[in-house]
């Protein structure tokens, strides 16, 4: 019996909303966040990820009753991402019941942030959500750097010693997104994830690209990851967590079933 | 009317555990306090803890919580949970060395993943790298039959998020033990004190079990 390796579904909220819904069959409000939650909760998922895509500030109090209400009900972890700036934005999410905040674009403008918040709240709480993309040309050694804007922008920052950097500040956790596969249903990156999870000793959460189950046991067995996160197999019906689960204990993963 | 206090020290969020308590409680009041007073006129108590050793005892201290601990173990059951149980034992190694409560007799290490010094590193089952901190769920064997375990199968994955672990002394018992490259006290039991290192709050059924059992348990092992 060792550490088991987590499935994590993660929800997009725009003001308390889920983007996209949820098509599950018996549900009555695909949008709900609280709902889906509790669903994921009961089906086995061993964390939620809750991403607020909301741009208005009126809009985030909203998100806030909703982490509430999810923290309430489901007795998982949950972790709390999307504009989190501020040490105030962290103490607020903590205080509505998230277990742990994401940082991103805050961290890439002022890595000290993340410094600040794991000697303020705890390395536990504080996982950094890095968006990497390949620029080596074919042939050369691979290299990634860490967009910003939604894959959009480079900053020349090198992915490996981003995640260096990150864990040496503080971070507890990585959530890693190849910005290539995100959305693409073609699996992990996983020389990617296999090459930050080796440079650092905090958990590495692998994300973006996930189109069957055999691209979640790769995460874990190819690239090395601690925990896949995953969106759209698990919303649309196309996957349940507990086939999810039972796939990869037959690969040879620790589970928790 | 059965009155719980969790002890607020104003590291990190209590509301979990407030609310699973509420979740699982019938004719339950919870208050989230540092008031002395609410704290010793509770049925039930829980210690809880985040964050890092030395900013907590620093908080313990200030607020008098070390006495209002001491003075709650001698009538009712007390429930420690992760940093919480970190503070009840002799010292720390966090912070470079932290003087805990010394009401358990151990200390608190390091998982030691980079085999610094004569230590070898601590390696996971499948001989690869130990991350740390320890995150996600984890198996835990019990080693007696108590109350708390009630309703829990032997060998249940409860949620854990720490870097540190409990070594205990000599003539203490685990109630629980772990594997994480080396086993640890995932569970204590002391009197009317059960300490756990994992998040019972955040382990679904099982976590919501025990929380319940505790909420039934009169500090009696029988």
């Amino acid at each position: 019996m060792a550490l088991a390796k987590r499935i994590i579904p993660c929800l997009d909220c725009d003001k308390g909303r889920v983007v996209k819904g949820v098509k599950f069959l018996d549900i009555r409000d695909a949008g709900d966040p609280v709902e889906i939650s509790k669903r994921y909760s009961d089906a086995g998922a061993d964390e939620i990820t809750f991403l607020d895509i909301t741009a208005s500030h009126e809009g985030r109090e909203t998100t806030v009753h909703t982490v509430e209400a999810i923290a309430g009900q489901v007795f998982i972890p949950l972790t709390v991402g999307g504009g989190i700036r501020t040490l105030e934005d962290i103490r607020t999410m903590l205080n509505a019941g998230a277990d742990k905040v994401s940082i991103n674009t805050a961290a890439v403008f002022n890595p000290d942030f993340v410094r600040e918040a794991a000697e303020r709240f705890g390395s536990q709480c504080i996982v950094v959500a890095m968006d990497a993309k390949k620029v080596s040309a074919p042939g050369e050694k691979d290299r990634w750097e860490i967009f910003t804007h939604g894959g959009r922008k480079a900053t020349g920052i090198d992915a490996i010693e981003w995640a260096k950097r990150m864990v040496s500040y503080g971070a507890g956790e990585i959530l890693l997104t190849s910005m290539d596969r995100d959305g693409t249903k073609s699996g992990f990156d996983l020389p990617l994830n296999r090459a930050v999870s080796e440079s650092v000793s905090v958990p590495i959460i692998a994300s973006g690209g996930v189109g069957n189950l055999q691209d979640l046991a790769d995460g874990v067995l190819e690239g090395k990851a601690d925990a896949v996160l995953a969106a759209s197999i698990f919303h649309f019906g196309e996957y349940t967590i507990p086939e999810a689960k039972r796939y990869m204990a037959n690969k040879g993963i620790t589970m928790r079933l | 009317m059965n009155k719980v206090a969790v002890i607020d020290y104003g590291m990190g969020n209590l509301h979990s555990v407030a609310k699973a308590v509420e979740y699982v409680g019938r004719n339950v009041s919870v208050s989230v306090t540092s008031d002395a007073q609410t704290i010793l006129q509770a049925d039930h108590v829980i210690f809880p803890g985040v964050g890092a050793i030395r900013d907590c005892m620093a908080e313990i201290h200030r607020l008098h919580i070390d006495e209002i601990v001491a003075e709650v173990i001698r009538s009712k059951p007390l429930l420690a949970v992760c940093v919480g149980m970190q503070a009840l034992m002799d010292s720390s190694e966090e912070n470079g060395g932290v003087e805990c409560l010394g009401l358990v007799s151990g200390r608190v290490r390091l998982f030691n993943n980079a085999g610094s010094g004569n230590a070898v590193a601590h390696v996971d089952e499948d001989g690869s790298k130990l991350k740390v901190p320890h995150m996600g769920w984890n198996s835990v064997q019990q080693v007696d039959r108590h109350p708390l375990w009630a309703g829990i199968e032997d060998g249940s994955r409860f949620y854990f998020v720490h870097s540190y672990y409990v070594e205990l002394g000599a003539q203490e018992k685990a109630s629980g033990v772990t594997q994480y490259g080396v086993e640890f006290t995932a569970a204590l039991n002391k009197e009317n004190i059960f300490a756990v290192q994992f998040h019972p709050e955040k382990s679904q059924h099982s976590g919501l079990q025990l929380l319940s059992n505790f909420l039934k348990w009169d500090g009696t092992t029988q």
